[in-house]
């Protein structure tokens, strides 16, 4: 039993970090229709961002408390991350709206192919392994929990609380769902369409600075090809949970993180990403929309 | 007007005004993307912790190389190519008008004499100029070469385009001949010329043309039946081990094995499509991918069988129908048989006779499969599932047989792969395989054979051309290496290719079925499928 509670926490943590990239997957989608291939190294972009500031802050200042440091790093993660996904989104898709579905589609892998190559040139190819930000673990009934998962859940709880808020509450969030359900329509009724998208992926590349942030804190390492497994991950988690849902993206996130704990502990931990796939697999041939997507409706 | 951008300034503010905004906005972003990772750099010491590495001059470089950049495009470049129309809008090729303005007798002449010259010189060039200024001689050489045979294309165009297929398959059949006997003329012997023509047999013929064959059967899944498939790899591994396996374990031959392999890629096909029939769109593309990364991490993790990621090697070479072989130990060796001198180049060049064959019968099966009532199954399929439906098309049948299909040529392209190579690990069947493959079709402009060939010839030729850049080194400096920038720009190459001509390479289609006469098709008006 605590074994398994302990798993249940692994899985909780890593589930976190895939929801958070998840939403951007399903969001885009959501919006525009299109996978964004490149989100999976927008995630690296934002984890190398933090590396980066990280070792700003240990080359200025003497000792920076760990709270500080980690806020600054998200904050500045946030800012340049999202910068890359506004304009990659300006450069790259915003010419080929309107066209042919798999045009945004190929230049979408095109971006993540230059985008890690890019960061592979300018920052080396080998590993960048940080020292431990956060060491302290809580030992509850013989179950250990570090304070580092903690820090995870927490972060990313208050984080989809704000977005819950920002999606469901706000004017943008309004204009968000508008464009998502008929854009046409949204645009002859005076949202700005093209901002409103701009604002999607601004919002996906902050959620996903910030789970590159937090990888960061809890693997201590990066390289420049890291952003394609949890990529890929994510975009499977949002397809499970049924793309264009934002729950079924938290939802299918954690789903891929329980399932990725689970089989590495009871079954064999070199077979645990074909598992979380195989899984994808079985749940899609008996809800082909996911598990909380809505089943398209085919007009004729 | 305070703080709205209106659009009336757009038009009020010439050309050099907007350019210079467009210049500080471009400016501005770029340093907000480049201060962290080209502004520093993160190194290991030698305690092997990380430290910074500063970089402000390369970031300056960069940052102004970009504005200037973006304000000439917008100064300059923007109303010259909206006052000459130079892009077609249609087809993005260059007018008329501009191309005999570029391509003049003159001009023309004027290449030849610096190709002439250069090479009479070609000896002499590093005493008469130094090292530095002879490399740049060579590469005016090159593009003076390029220009000449530019304006041959050019002047024969018309020809060109009423026989393009027949001419390019001509072309590719003398093409290692043509290598060899340059070469050879160019060293003085028959030898050297075999020597040479190693590097432009295989990296460039033999690379490309796996590329196209890869390509053409990925066209049928995608370009013919309209279903996204991520995870094409998958079959050109299964074909590759394929191979691998039972030639190292069983000694069987290539002539047996590529029909097997093929087989065995269909099999692993049709057992994909099976629980994907029902999936449409985007969650049939992730599961192929899925499939693809199972395949691989099965490749990596299943030690006993595949020897994991260290690989197999040593896989058997192709013999020339039993009746020759290529290594040297063997008693009807190909030389000894003909009596000539001993050289790896005559394996390549079979090898590149071989995938010639192959992709040559990739796209006869194809073109004769269009026509058949599945080839047209699967083109109604991908412009309207439900219409086909309701015409009683059975849908099941239809998408498996295009999965089965087009996975089949993935394993003839995988167990080549494999013959040529000599050696498979699961690391030349990652995601990105796919997606180059995929990226090539419709870069290509789906279905369009030649236009995937075309386009295979630019993507792959091209970032094979960037090892091929040596004079770069003399300009940057000895540490620099064109290659580690080969996949960056082949990604950014991508973008802007798909910018640039959405539609692909070519555009239009000729249509499979029509009334009365045939007419090409816009590529606007077909679909791409929903899956």
């Amino acid at each position: 039993m605590q074994y398994f509670v302990q798993q249940l926490i692994n899985g909780l943590t890593l589930g976190s970090i895939y929801g958070l990239i998840a939403i951007g997957y399903t969001m885009v989608y959501g919006i525009i229709g299109m996978i964004n291939f490149a989100h999976g190294d927008i995630f690296m972009i934002g984890a190398f961002t933090a590396l980066i500031v990280f070792l700003i802050l240990g080359a200025l200042f003497y000792s920076v408390p760990v709270v500080i440091a980690l806020l600054v790093m998200m904050i500045v993660a946030m800012l340049l991350t999202s910068l890359y996904n506004w304009t990659i989104e300006k450069v790259a898709y915003r010419p080929l709206r309107g066209s042919f579905r798999l045009a945004p589609l190929i230049t979408a892998i095109g971006m993540s192919i230059a985008l890690s190559n890019f960061v592979q040139v300018t920052q080396g190819p080998r590993n960048k392994p940080i020292p431990p930000m956060v060491s302290k673990v809580y030992n509850i009934e013989g179950i250990s929990v570090s304070l580092k998962q903690i820090i995870i859940v927490v972060v990313t709880a208050l984080l989809l609380a704000l977005f819950w808020y920002l999606v469901n509450k706000t004017s943008l969030g309004r204009a968000q769902r508008a464009c998502e359900q008929d854009r046409k329509m949204a645009a002859l009724l005076g949202i700005d369409v093209d901002r409103t998208i701009s604002i999607t992926f601004v919002m996906g590349a902050a959620l996903a600075a910030v789970a590159g942030t937090l990888f960061l804190m809890y693997y201590g390492v990066i390289a420049f090809s890291d952003g394609f497994t949890p990529g890929v991950k994510a975009f499977t988690a949002a397809v499970l949970g049924g793309i264009g849902s934002l729950p079924g993206a938290v939802l299918g996130g954690l789903m891929i993180g329980f399932i990725e704990s689970m089989w590495s502990a009871y079954f064999s931990i070199d077979y645990k990403d074909v598992a979380a796939f195989s899984i994808l697999a079985i749940v899609l041939i008996f809800l082909p929309s996911g598990i909380l997507g809505r089943p398209e409706v085919e007009k004729v | 007007m305070v703080g709205t951008v209106s659009p009336e300034r757009d038009i009020v503010a010439t050309p050099v005004q907007r350019a210079t905004r467009e210049a500080l906005y471009a400016g501005a972003i770029a340093l907000g993307l480049f201060v962290l990772f080209i502004g520093l750099r993160t190194d290991q010491n030698i305690s092997n912790e990380l430290i910074l590495v500063q970089r402000w001059w390369l970031l300056f470089t960069v940052v102004v190389l970009t504005m200037v950049g973006r304000f000439v495009y917008v100064a300059y470049g923007q109303p010259f190519l909206a006052s000459q129309k130079v892009v077609d809008i249609a087809t993005g090729l260059l007018p008329e008008s501009a191309a005999t303005r570029f391509f003049r007798l003159p001009y023309f002449i004027a290449a030849i004499v610096i190709v002439a010259v250069l090479a009479l010189l070609a000896g002499s060039l590093d005493d008469l100029l130094g090292p530095g200024l002879a490399g740049y001689a060579r590469f005016a050489r090159a593009l003076a070469i390029i220009y000449a045979l530019a304006s041959v294309l050019f002047y024969f165009r018309s020809f060109i385009h009423a026989h393009f297929s027949a001419l390019g398959i001509a072309a590719l059949a003398i093409y290692p001949v043509v290598v060899v006997l340059v070469l050879a003329v160019y060293s003085g012997s028959m030898v050297g010329g075999f020597q040479g023509s190693l590097k432009w047999v295989d990296n460039f013929g033999i690379q490309i043309l796996i590329y196209v064959m890869l390509a053409w059967g990925l066209n049928i899944v995608v370009g013919l039946a309209g279903l996204l498939d991520l995870g094409y790899v998958a079959f050109y591994a299964v074909g590759a081990y394929a191979y691998a396996l039972l030639g190292t374990h069983f000694g069987l031959s290539f002539w047996i094995l590529l029909p097997a392999a093929g087989a065995m890629a269909a099999f692993w096909g049709v057992l994909l499509g099976f629980p994907v029939l029902r999936l449409r769109g985007d969650y049939l593309a992730i599961v192929t991918l899925a499939f693809g990364e199972i395949i691989r991490l099965v490749l990596i993790n299943w030690r006993e069988v595949t020897n994991g990621s260290a690989g197999i090697s040593g896989i058997p070479k192709v013999s020339f129908f039993g009746l020759m072989s290529f290594n040297v130990a063997d008693e009807n060796y190909i030389a000894k048989v003909l009596d000539i001198a001993q050289s790896g180049a005559y394996y390549k060049i079979f090898l590149y006779y071989l995938i010639l064959g192959l992709c040559l019968l990739t796209a006869f099966v194809t073109i004769r499969l269009r026509r058949m009532p599945v080839g047209r199954a699967w083109e109604a399929l991908r412009e309207d599932e439900i219409a086909c439906r309701s015409l009683g098309i059975n849908t099941t049948t239809t998408k498996l047989t295009a999965f089965a299909t087009g996975a089949m040529f993935g394993g003839f392209a995988g167990s080549f792969f494999a013959a040529r190579q000599g050696f498979v690990s699961p690391e030349s069947f990652i995601f990105l395989e796919s997606a180059i493959i995929l990226a090539i079709v419709v870069l290509g402009g789906m279905g369009s054979l030649v236009g995937i060939a075309v386009a295979a010839m630019v993507m792959i030729g091209g970032t094979e051309a960037l090892r091929e850049l040596d004079f770069l080194k003399q300009v940057f400096g000895p540490d620099f290496t064109p290659e580690l920038y080969r996949m960056l720009l082949f990604g950014i190459a991508m973008v802007i290719v798909m910018v640039w001509k959405p539609r692909g390479f070519v555009g239009s289609r000729e249509p499979t079925a029509f009334l009365k006469e045939s007419r090409a098709v816009s590529g606007s008006f077909t679909k791409e499928g929903h899956g």
